[in-house]
């Protein structure tokens, strides 16, 4: 298994780690039988993410893409984090291994999820939004 | 790319390869070298290359209690593995027997083996493990019907380290009549083995397990037991594995095993001391397990189960400290399931995850433990803070 200079950065020295007590939405994707877990803490104000944290059990290449997605949606506004791809995490990490791509799709689905919380504690139905969270296909 | 950081070293990767020692080094240049004879050759050079293998064949042969004329030179385990099982699969289905008996915690080289033949046509029970990592003989037992062609067991599991009854199981196979092989990879060396005394019809062996080379191993044969040729050719082993012998690797096997077995006991005592600290201090760690029996277990394995931590992570993060372990995390296997060993134990998919083993030699020193013990919880303690099951986890405990 060889990791990327990046994606070694990211999981020795892992960004945006920890818990968000006043987070205005919580998200968490994927199980332990697999593997991975990731949950996403974020402070929106005024259509902005203002911070986020994240925690997550799993390998390197889970915790190289959660610090990673954290990064790419900082200080961005809610439409430009909607627009987070797992290719655009896999991107910046300067690639991945093909069989941890399915670590990058969960780190969409996290900032997605917690996104969806977001808009639910709004008492706003996300999907129409953020539209339909599926499962990890490989979970499966 | 080596990257080796500045600091210390610790090679806690036994189980998977050791390092070559400096004697067996030493006794395969000459083969590399000016002694380059095709043992089938006539004259002098030949005769030499010839005389080294023999004589390996004869100190592989004092190791197991067997004959030299039962040992058969291979590239590595699993091609003895191969050999074993699919020749006796083969020679016993023209009597009508298309049964084999194995256990689920077999390495590869005998699982998929077997699958192979279940393909084949052959039907195969998968005898499962008791929670302390030891097949039941009298599951054994119970397996064996009468058109049963093989029983395999592995006589140490290479995850985590327990020792298999395989006195207990040639006794049974040799009363009911059945071919028994064991893979015993991990065991050379480690466990006193006597193929007459124990009743072993084929036993399968790799020498980079203890300090030989890679890409060299042996099956031991059953005088009196008739399979199949495995490689047919020329007349090498006997004409029972063809191709021209790879006389360096097969010295270096032949010094490596009588090194091994010649200080099996002393060698044991210093490893299995250094084993039991680790595993003492480690389980110090709250939510923690050692997988496996504590006693009936290879003197240098250690695989212990920490909760709220996935294995890759700690690897990466013992690596980045110079220290070389392995896990049966899914991510280490390229697939998503976690060690069928350790689920075959009935531990949970997401315990299993977090596992780690540590596997040392003679090569290892109470200093490396000291250095594991420092280094190891820090590490623990780091990827649990960053999980986010490790709370709940630490509620339930």
């Amino acid at each position: 298994m060889l990791y990327s200079e990046k994606v070694m950065d990211h999981f020795t020295n892992p960004r945006n780690v920890g818990e968000m007590p006043d987070a205005n939405g919580v998200g968490e994707v994927g199980n332990a039988k697999c593997g991975d877990i990731m949950r996403m803490y974020l402070k929106i104000e005024d259509g902005f993410i203002k911070d986020v944290k994240f925690k997550t059990f799993g390998c390197g290449a889970a915790i190289a893409t959660s610090s990673m997605a954290t990064e790419l949606i900082k200080g961005k506004s809610i439409e430009e984090a909607l627009k987070l791809t797992n290719s655009a995490v896999v991107e910046a990490l300067e690639g991945l291994p093909p069989v941890k791509i399915h670590c990058s799709v969960l780190a969409e689905q996290a900032v997605k999820a917690a996104l969806s919380d977001y808009y639910t504690r709004l008492g706003i139905d996300p999907v129409p939004i953020v539209g339909v969270l599926s499962d990890c296909e490989e979970c499966h | 790319m080596v990257n080796i950081p500045m600091g210390r070293f610790v090679y806690a990767d036994n189980a998977a390869t050791t390092r070559i020692s400096e004697p067996v080094f030493q006794s395969m240049v000459p083969f590399l070298t000016e002694q380059y004879g095709n043992a089938s050759s006539l004259y002098g050079l030949g005769r030499d290359s010839r005389r080294a293998i023999e004589k390996a064949r004869e100190k592989t042969a004092n190791a197991l209690g067997a004959e030299a004329r039962e040992i058969f030179f291979t590239s590595c385990g699993s091609e003895s593995d191969n050999w074993a099982i699919k020749s006796t699969a083969l020679a016993m289905s023209h009597k009508g027997k298309k049964h084999i008996v194995t256990t689920a915690f077999e390495h590869h080289a005998v699982l998929h083996t077997c699958q192979t033949l279940e393909g084949q046509g052959f039907e195969v029970t998968y005898l499962p493990i008791e929670p302390n990592g030891i097949v039941s003989v009298e599951k054994v037992e119970k397996a064996i019907r009468p058109d049963t062609a093989l029983v395999t067991v592995m006589y140490a599991n290479n995850e985590i380290g327990t020792i298999q009854p395989i006195p207990e199981v040639g006794k049974l196979c040799r009363e009911k009549g059945v071919v028994f092989h064991t893979d015993a990879v991990q065991a050379v060396g480690a466990v006193p083995i006597d193929v007459k005394a124990q009743n072993i019809d084929l036993l399968s062996l790799s020498a980079h397990k203890f300090h030989g080379p890679k890409g060299v191993g042996a099956l031991y044969i059953r005088k009196g037991l008739v399979i199949p040729n495995f490689v047919d050719g020329g007349g090498q082993e006997r004409g029972r594995r063809a191709g021209t012998e790879n006389n360096a690797y097969i010295v270096g096997l032949g010094t490596a095993i009588e090194l091994a077995c010649a200080s099996m006991e002393e060698k044991n005592a210093k490893v299995s001391a250094m084993r039991d600290r680790l595993i003492r201090e480690l389980l110090k760690i709250p939510c923690t397990r050692l997988n496996g029996d504590p006693v009936k277990r290879l003197p240098g394995n250690v695989n212990i189960s920490f909760e709220g931590v996935e294995g890759e992570s700690l690897l990466l993060m013992l690596d980045s400290k110079g220290i070389c372990g392995s896990s049966g995390s899914a991510c280490t296997s390229g697939s998503l399931d976690p060690s069928h060993v350790l689920l075959s134990i009935g531990l949970k998919h997401e315990v299993a995850h977090g596992s780690l083993r540590l596997s040392l030699s003679d090569m290892n020193s109470e200093e490396d433990v000291d250095y594991i013990l420092e280094q190891l919880p820090p590490i623990v303690q780091r990827l649990r803070d960053m999980s986010p099951i490790w709370e709940k986890i630490q509620r339930e405990a």
